[in-house]
């Protein structure tokens, strides 16, 4: 069996607007925003979101670009990952 | 309000299911979520977080800014409420003019440390003195952004910038100058703190300090102060990540935070 993460959370990025600054990342506390690999139409790398985020709204408090919206689920979402590493970090660490 | 309708569109508004929104990119005040400054520059939190405060003071109807030069002038394209632009560092002679002649408005200044301390000190040191009803906003980072990143009296003992590239050193360029600590020394000033936007627990703080100036205004006990510490990576040669961490290693350490007097709340 597949262990779950739990979502209380989620939010949404524009990824277009951010200028991959980083500054979200260590700011996340449950540490679930990691850097694409990709790049945006303007040529920054931009955060994704794995599962397991609290809606605590932190990335949205130090975000200078406004990418972030933040939601908060009516019941907390589980999601099966994958055991092993988690997903996929596209090299900002 | 009027400009906003001339805006482009917010874009398709996102619904997820079985979930509420708490945070929105564009806060009420703001018209526009696009600005041109630097990525990793912490201006655009503190101008986020003072429309907050404005807005939930309902303060947008009267709050009146007078902004100096530099990087956050570009407030005024996206903030919904009125602003004057003034002399380099002359915001708080501006701001007493307003307040005076208009005092049910809500009158702010916002400058930078190279404006309210290299620039314009004398002005709000003597707007201070005289106990005017308005409320400054430092952000402070250490640098004059705007024209290229050179040194301001508030740079760091040791920072390096465009025009002390080995480290501001004390021999040469003397000591930084603590705006805060001054104004909050005479007796015209009932509120004076000092914040940083380089953490969440740091804009939170920044926002109830922003939200006590505001009151302190408008319960007329005087000069308000905030000073905020903002980082500024591209005129402190730090990659973006390391901004926050350059903050509070090298300017908390100088520049500590929290509130410095509060006269409503008599200690």
């Amino acid at each position: 069996m597949s262990p779950t993460v739990v979502s209380r959370g989620t939010v949404t990025i524009d990824v277009e607007r951010c200028k991959g600054c980083e500054l979200c990342i260590p700011a996340c506390p449950p540490g679930v925003l990691h850097m694409s690999s990709e790049v945006n139409r303007t040529g920054y790398r931009y955060p994704r979101l794995s599962p397991g985020c609290t809606g605590c709204q932190a990335c949205h408090a130090v975000c200078p670009d406004y990418v972030f919206e933040v939601y908060k689920y009516d019941r907390p979402q589980l999601t099966e990952v994958s055991p092993g590493p988690v997903p996929a970090v596209g090299g900002a660490e | 309000m009027s400009n906003r309708s001339t805006e482009p569109d917010r874009g398709q508004e996102v619904r997820i299911e079985g979930a509420r929104q708490v945070a929105s990119s564009r806060a009420d005040l703001q018209v526009s979520e696009d600005h041109h400054l630097c990525p990793g520059c912490g201006h655009p939190v503190a101008w986020r977080i003072l429309l907050e405060v404005i807005q939930e003071l309902s303060l947008a109807q009267r709050a009146i800014g007078v902004v100096g030069h530099g990087c956050y002038t570009n407030i005024v394209r996206m903030a919904d409420i009125d602003f004057l632009q003034c002399l380099h560092g002359r915001a708080p002679a501006v701001a007493t003019g307003v307040k005076r002649v208009q005092p049910q408005a809500a009158v702010f200044t916002l400058q930078g440390d190279g404006d309210m301390a290299s620039e314009g000190l004398a002005e709000v040191l003597h707007a201070a003195a005289r106990a005017e009803k308005i409320t400054a906003i430092m952000l402070n980072n250490g640098v004059f952004g705007d024209t290229g990143g050179q040194m301001t009296a508030a740079s760091v003992v040791g920072q390096r910038t465009k025009t002390s590239l080995e480290g501001r050193s004390p021999e040469l360029h003397g000591y930084p100058v603590p705006v805060a600590e001054l104004v909050a020394s005479l007796p015209g000033a009932a509120y004076v703190a000092r914040s940083a936007v380089n953490t969440a627990g740091g804009v939170a703080q920044t926002k109830r300090y922003l939200k006590r100036a505001f009151e302190t205004q408008t319960s007329g006990a005087g000069f308000s102060l905030v000073e905020v510490l903002t980082m500024c990576p591209t005129g402190w040669f730090v990659p973006t990540a390391a901004g926050p961490g350059y903050l509070s290693d090298s300017m908390q350490p100088t520049y500590p935070t929290g509130p410095l007097k509060d006269s409503l709340r008599p200690a």
